[in-house]
């Protein structure tokens, strides 16, 4: 967190009088006062630097010169090259989306009185650990439905307009006249009109019947329609009963869909009411009744949040949800500062909400974004924890970062020259800001 | 929540001024500020749900979260149980972690804090050649990322038997915590006001008693900056942990990490640990939030 202090915006206003020593300091005694910090900061931070930039150029074993070797791998290396990609799209997605947000956060706060409680709960995850974080996006994004909320909700969405099926184990039991054909089931004989169909399957837990199921009727014969049922040929604790006929503590399949089918085309369909009856017209007569794949397809399961393709999107969810609040609060405290009144005559001068928006606030605001942006854009390169928790084993290399691959090929592959070379390009990417920094303190100091 | 107003809520009036508007952009006004409201709240839910799912995956039975989601205790409360957190806390694993990790960090934090202070005492008030450029160079190692460091300190540890020592843990969270402690604290400290330093001087003062009695409690404010972000910080590490430490001197969150591996089946050990792991850091931002936010703007913005 201590970048946050990394994109590293000029300190205080240097005091405008000199700073000359009050005490008349001996030098001494000033390099007394320095010494624990430059000796800790000597051993623990620079010498590393330079350490890894020689460390960089040697074998695997660290005896010999390996000119540029690790530094090719760097590029050629599969893993890392994804773990570059995903970097990219880290540096491009995180950092930005999370200062949207933040921006967005900080200006509807403005309007609202219990905006502060909104502020606490949006800024709070930044206390805690990327560990706990990763444990907590762990479960959100947990496959089952019945574990993950995220797959919960979007399940619960689809299944609002897509009617999932409610049969998907279903399958004929002993003595069926019906047999499998294209994931669905057909009668073995033609149908006619005026005898009545059975259509027993077995195999759906009671759990998994759909609601208002009812007690499969035996269906009546009726004069030129085809009438049948079709219904669980199953009662738990009571087995089978009598086979191919309903029993009275049976249930039909209510909403089971039935195609009537005459040499491979459809020429009526319907479906099963509560109690398993259905009834199709004339035309159905002679016709062979399919009761199609669309009844047995597996319940949706969700979005697989944590697979190759997803895993690295979702992740960044996560970190979004950790630092969004960070750019909030410094938006807010930017927001603080600008001039009331220049709002308030944009508005007179008929500017409507979103134009007083997008043509004042944002392009006041635009030092603080910047600097939050950069902010967060340093953080997003040494993103190790949330990636390391969330991806699972298996998608993990899908999900790789430099940080983690510098972990991985420095702590777990035996080959610190290539760990090396890519922590040496992780300190490249950041000295711009770094010699940024620096220039603009210079001014500050410099009185 | 007094507090909250000073800090997170400083960013601006609650509303502002109104006044010569037309009854139609009134009423426009009206229906936008509801609608703010709704979308605030649900984007707060959004924000909250995560965290509500994880503490009470944590007082469920193991056996109730692999048959049903967290979210059908609002209908059955009766799942609620404090079993996973009486079992966690009898593992020894844990609870010995957990005392690794306060042994980490509040060492970390006070020699952070007290390296720093002198440092940044000295690089505000000290005369010496250079004094600026070697400011400079210190805060040019704030954006160093710490993984740039973990190979050669390794290294390094090895060699002086520090590798896997809770010792060597603390010394490498002080060095990455010093460039913004110097930063910081130079910063507030050039601002005390010089007749301040001078009247103490002339009452014969010495160089650590003017450091110790007048520039470390005139610097409260930075200090308890500092302190709370270090201690956060270095609280929630896990990657210097994982790389330094071994199965004794291990803290909370490099445990935990190991028994992520078996992610699914040990939800029970994760969720709670989790929140355990969570519960100080909360505490602290929540008692100290006026000072852990000006610590995050000092970083940042000024």
């Amino acid at each position: 967190m201590a970048s946050a202090a990394a994109a590293g915006a000029p300190p205080g206003p240097a005091a405008p009088r000199s700073r000359r020593s009050v005490t008349g300091t001996r030098r001494t005694v000033a390099a007394l006062f320095l010494l624990p910090a430059l000796v800790l900061l000597g051993a623990l931070v620079v010498y590393p630097i330079g350490y890894s930039l020689v460390r960089s150029f040697s074998n695997a074993s660290g005896d010999g010169f390996a000119g540029i070797d690790n530094y090719k791998t760097l590029f050629t290396d599969d893993g890392i090259r994804t773990a570059l990609k995903n970097n990219v799209l880290w540096v491009v997605f995180a950092p930005t989306v999370s200062t949207a947000l933040g921006l967005v956060f900080a200006v509807l706060t403005e309007r609202v009185r219990w905006g502060t409680a909104f502020k606490l709960v949006v800024f709070m995850p930044m206390a805690i650990s990327m560990l706990a974080a990763g444990i907590i996006f762990r479960l959100v994004y947990d496959q089952d439905p019945d574990k993950g909320v995220a797959n919960a909700v979007w399940v619960g969405v689809h299944d609002t307009f897509a009617q999932s099926s409610a049969f998907p184990k279903a399958h004929p039991g002993r003595d069926s006249p019906l047999r499998p054909d294209r994931g669905g089931f057909v009668t073995e004989a033609a149908v006619h009109a005026g005898q009545p169909v059975f259509l027993p399957l077995v195999g759906v837990a009671p759990d998994q019947l759909p609601d208002g199921v009812r007690k499969a009727v035996a269906a009546k014969p009726e004069p030129g329609k085809v009438t049948g049922t079709t219904w669980q040929d199953f009662t738990r604790g009571k087995g089978v009963g009598r086979l191919g006929a309903p029993d009275p503590s049976e249930v039909g399949y209510a909403g089971m869909r039935i195609e009537a089918v005459k040499d491979g085309t459809v020429v009526a369909s319907t479906k099963a009411s509560a109690d398993g009856t259905f009834t199709l017209p004339a035309a159905a007569d002679g016709a062979r009744l399919r009761l199609p794949a669309s009844n047995f397809r597996e319940p949706y399961n969700g979005v697989d949040w944590l697979g190759p393709a997803l895993v690295t999107p979702s992740i960044i969810g996560a970190y979004v949800w950790m630092w969004a609040g960070f750019a909030m609060v410094l938006i807010a405290a930017g927001l603080a500062g600008v001039p009331r009144e220049l709002l308030e005559a944009a508005r007179v001068d008929g500017a409507s909400e979103w134009q007083v928006f997008r043509k004042v606030t944002v392009p006041l605001l635009a030092p603080v974004l910047a600097v939050v942006v950069v902010t967060l854009m340093i953080n997003v390169l040494k993103v190790f924890d949330l990636v390391f928790i969330i991806a699972p084993g298996s998608s993990q290399d899908d999900a790789n970062v430099l940080a983690l691959e510098l972990y991985r090929k420095g702590f777990a592959e035996g080959q610190p020259g290539i760990a090396s070379a890519i922590s040496v390009f992780l300190l490249l990417l950041v000295i711009p800001v770094m010699l940024f920094n620096i220039r603009r303190l210079r001014r500050e100091v410099r009185r | 929540m007094t507090a909250t107003a000073g800090s997170i809520g400083k960013a601006g009036p609650a509303g502002t001024v109104k006044a010569g508007r037309s009854v139609g952009s009134r009423i426009v006004e009206k229906l936008g500020g509801g609608l703010v409201r709704v979308v605030l709240i649900v984007v707060g839910l959004f924000w909250l749900v995560p965290t509500i799912g994880l503490l009470v995956s944590s007082l469920r039975a193991p056996q109730d979260m692999s048959g049903s989601g967290w979210w059908t205790v609002f209908t059955k409360p009766s799942q609620l149980t404090v079993d996973s957190y009486q079992k966690l806390l009898e593992n020894p694993d844990i609870t010995n972690s957990l005392v690794n990790t306060v042994l980490i960090t509040v060492p970390a934090t006070i020699l952070v804090v007290v390296i720093g202070a002198l440092a940044g005492y000295a690089f505000a008030w000290m005369e010496f050649p250079g004094r600026d450029w070697w400011f400079l160079g210190v805060v040019s190692l704030l954006v160093v990322p710490v993984q740039v460091a973990l190979i050669p300190i390794a290294e390094l540890f090895g060699r002086l038997g520090l590798f896997g020592t809770i010792f060597g843990v603390i010394l490498f969270h002080t060095g990455f915590g010093l460039p913004f402690a110097v930063f910081l604290l130079r910063n507030f400290f050039a601002e005390i006001p010089r007749e301040l330093l001078e009247a103490a001087r002339l009452d014969g003062a010495g160089e650590l008693r003017l450091f110790a009695r007048v520039v470390m409690p005139l610097g409260g404010p930075a200090i308890a900056s500092l302190g709370i972000f270090q201690f956060l910080w270095v609280w929630n590490d896990m990657l210097v942990a994982l790389v330094f430490t071994k199965s004794g001197t291990q803290p909370i969150t490099v445990a935990l990490q190991t028994q992520v591996r078996q992610f699914g089946n040990n939800i029970d050990v994760l969720a709670p640990g989790a929140f355990i792991s969570m519960v100080i850091p909360l505490a602290v931002f929540f008692a100290f939030q006026r000072q852990f936010v000006s610590g995050v703007m000092a970083g940042a913005v000024k």
